[in-house]
């Protein structure tokens, strides 16, 4: 933008540095402010889009497929080719949180270790070289982690399990769990290790001088001080999961299904979504327009973990002086 | 002293100095995972890739056979023959992609963190659209597809409107998607600029709009880069929201404008690693490389920018 430098127009005699305001710098001082409102409206017409483009569609799958809401939130079969075709979508409810519930159980507990040692015990300088290591790790695509799935985990989890007696699908809920899991670590630990390290250096010096050590200090006093951030770590990190959608279409395969063994396929919301678009129905079709329903839930289902997470931070926060 | 308070008081030493290394021993492991997989993934992928090869463990010829490999990769388009494949139309499309995301999303992102943090008086409606922000970071990337799918490639259903399954309505769905990243770290960079540099500028009667562009701005470039980058690699590595905007799966011919036809380099990827068997390993792990390559070291320069100008 202009700066009161540049001659104005039309140019002074003299370039005199008192003389006030030009005419493109006072119109910069109202166009800036309403150009830049402009971009923060974007931001909430992505929501209302968002929210719009949902519920309209979603309304229109209900017609179209002449289903009430019960039948699709409570429905448990999932035939879209099937004559009548049946749209129930806990089959995919249950399996999104099966890959959601096994990646959390690799994550959270190897996520909060690492923030406990970043922000505990590790020395200055190891600190210094790992933080940007995990930083780079948050950086890689999801479709990397789907593909290690298929050339490394599932060939793994077959040389380890079929011996036992164990069938393995080619594409299983486990091998999905397992790249999920590490794939939110960097999640978790960063997160966590932020309200770790908040935590007033008084309160462990405090434990100290009573007699506490280290692994206590760590467990016990710095981890509940910081336990809503911790918490809040958590929520997200499953969120994410729930979202994920590209390592969990390589890994996971698309099979809509209750089971509760995770060495066969299922299918998650995000992958059923992705399978319905790269298939042949058309637009228009129920089959094409049950994508935005399943939208709608996923959407639904992540904003709730999200807003859940954000009301434990601020709700159960310690707060010290 | 009653028995229960006795017991309180035990010291029990041995346990508790045992405890104390275990758990930093197990602390450390779980950290070091993420540099294991880090190195684990990039071995397997360069291992998949030389899959193909005879040879034995000959350092400076795999290394040659590498090199050959992702040339021919970079260069070759796509093809049903895993020996012709590659990824140059995605590799184009890719960099149209980046482009574009880059010249509508930044703008977007960095507008709107300097009107929330400069301009709009504190209040209930700031409140509320930085908690739609918060949630708008969480939203999953493939429902900015389903976005994307309805209002950019189909246009609410109105033909005139709809940009159908062309590079800008991939663009414009990835700058909604970066969106978020980019006003939040812009936010953050705006809000580590000392309130004295503005105040000195206002008192010397700098206007506003000066303030901000000559001096706040100015100032807190190196984090409101930090974000550009690292939500245009995000972007770059974006897979599901552009199959939901019609990325082609296969397409021989590179786009050459907004309005073409477009894949990208995830989405090409993926299409690779779906096909059967073992035959397209060499090619899927190749392009894995290539992208890993890229985002990583998109992401290691936003990050050195980050430690060396960041947190004064």
């Amino acid at each position: 933008m202009s700066s009161p430098q540049k001659p104005p127009n039309p140019p002074p005699p003299g370039d005199d540095p008192w003389r006030g305001q030009s005419r493109a710098s006072a119109v910069a001082e109202v166009a800036a402010p309403s150009i830049l409102a402009l971009c923060g409206l974007v931001t909430v017409l992505t929501t209302l889009g968002i929210l719009v483009v949902l519920a309209a569609q979603s309304v229109q799958f209900f017609l179209k497929a002449e289903i009430g809401l019960g039948e699709f939130l409570f429905g448990t079969v999932l035939k879209p080719e099937a004559t009548p075709p049946k749209f129930g979508i806990l089959p995919l409810i249950w399996g999104t949180f099966l890959v959601a519930f096994g990646a959390s159980c690799i994550a959270l507990p190897i996520g909060l270790l690492s923030a406990i040692y970043l922000s505990e015990y590790a020395p200055r300088a190891v600190r210094a070289a790992l933080k940007p290591t995990l930083e780079l790790l948050a950086g890689v695509p999801t479709i990397v982690y789907g593909y290690l799935a298929l050339l490394m985990v599932t060939p793994a989890l077959k040389a380890l399990l079929e011996p036992m007696g164990l069938r393995v699908d080619q594409f299983n809920a486990l091998s999905a769990c397992i790249v999920v899991g590490v794939m939110i670590v960097p999640l978790v630990s960063s997160l966590s290790e932020d309200v770790l390290s908040a935590v007033p250096q008084g309160l462990r010096e405090a434990a100290y001088g009573l007699g506490a050590t280290k692994f206590e200090v760590s467990t016990r006093v710095v981890l509940p001080a910081g336990l809503s951030g911790v918490a809040a770590s958590f929520i997200l990190a499953i969120s994410r999961a729930v979202g994920e959608t590209m390592a969990v279409v390589l890994a996971a395969g698309t099979m809509a299904r209750f089971t509760l063994n995770p060495l066969t396929s299922v299918e998650t919301m995000t992958t059923y979504i992705i399978q319905v678009i790269g298939g042949e129905a058309s637009y228009g079709t129920a089959k094409y327009l049950s994508l935005f329903a399943v939208g709608l839930t996923l959407f639904a289902i992540t904003l709730g973990l999200n807003v859940l997470s954000s009301l434990v931070l601020r709700r159960y926060r310690e707060v010290y002086q | 002293m009653s028995a229960k308070s006795a017991e309180m008081f035990r010291p029990r030493r041995r346990s508790r100095t045992l405890a104390g290394p275990l758990f930093a021993a197990a602390c450390l492991l779980a950290t070091l995972t993420g540099v294991v997989v880090l190195a684990v993934l990039v071995l397997a992928v360069v291992a998949a890739a030389l899959s193909g090869v005879e040879g034995g463990p000959d350092v400076a010829g795999a290394a040659r056979e590498l090199y050959d490999l992702l040339a021919r990769l970079i260069s070759n388009r796509q093809s049903s023959d895993p020996a012709r494949a590659g990824f140059r139309v995605g590799i184009v499309s890719s960099l149209w992609l980046l482009a574009l995301t880059a010249a509508i999303g930044i703008p977007l992102g960095v507008g709107a963190g300097v009107f929330l943090e400069e301009y709009m008086p504190d209040g209930r409606l700031r409140r509320l659209v930085q908690t739609n922000i918060a949630n708008l970071a969480g939203v999953p990337s493939v429902v900015y597809g389903i976005l994307g799918l309805a209002v950019f490639a189909r246009g609410f259903g109105y033909p005139g409107l709809a940009l159908g399954p062309t590079l800008l309505a991939g663009a414009l769905t990835l700058s909604l998607l970066i969106l978020p990243t980019i006003v939040i770290t812009t936010q953050e960079s705006l809000r580590t600029v000392p309130p004295s540099l503005r105040q000195a500028a206002l008192a010397l009667g700098a206007t506003r709009w000066q303030v901000v562009s000559g001096h706040v701005l100015p100032s807190a470039l190196p984090g409101i880069l930090t974000g550009m980058i690292l939500g245009l690699s995000r972007a770059v590595g974006e897979t599901a929201p552009l199959l939901m905007v019609g990325a082609a799966g296969s397409l021989l011919r590179a786009p050459g404008g907004p309005f073409d036809r477009y894949t990208a380099m995830p989405v090409e990827i993926y299409n690779y690693a779906k096909e059967p068997g073992q035959a397209f390993q060499p090619v899927t792990a190749g392009g894995i490389l290539i992208l890993v390559a890229l985002l990583l070291s998109m992401n290691a320069v936003a990050i050195v920018i980050r430690n060396r100008y960041g947190r004064r």
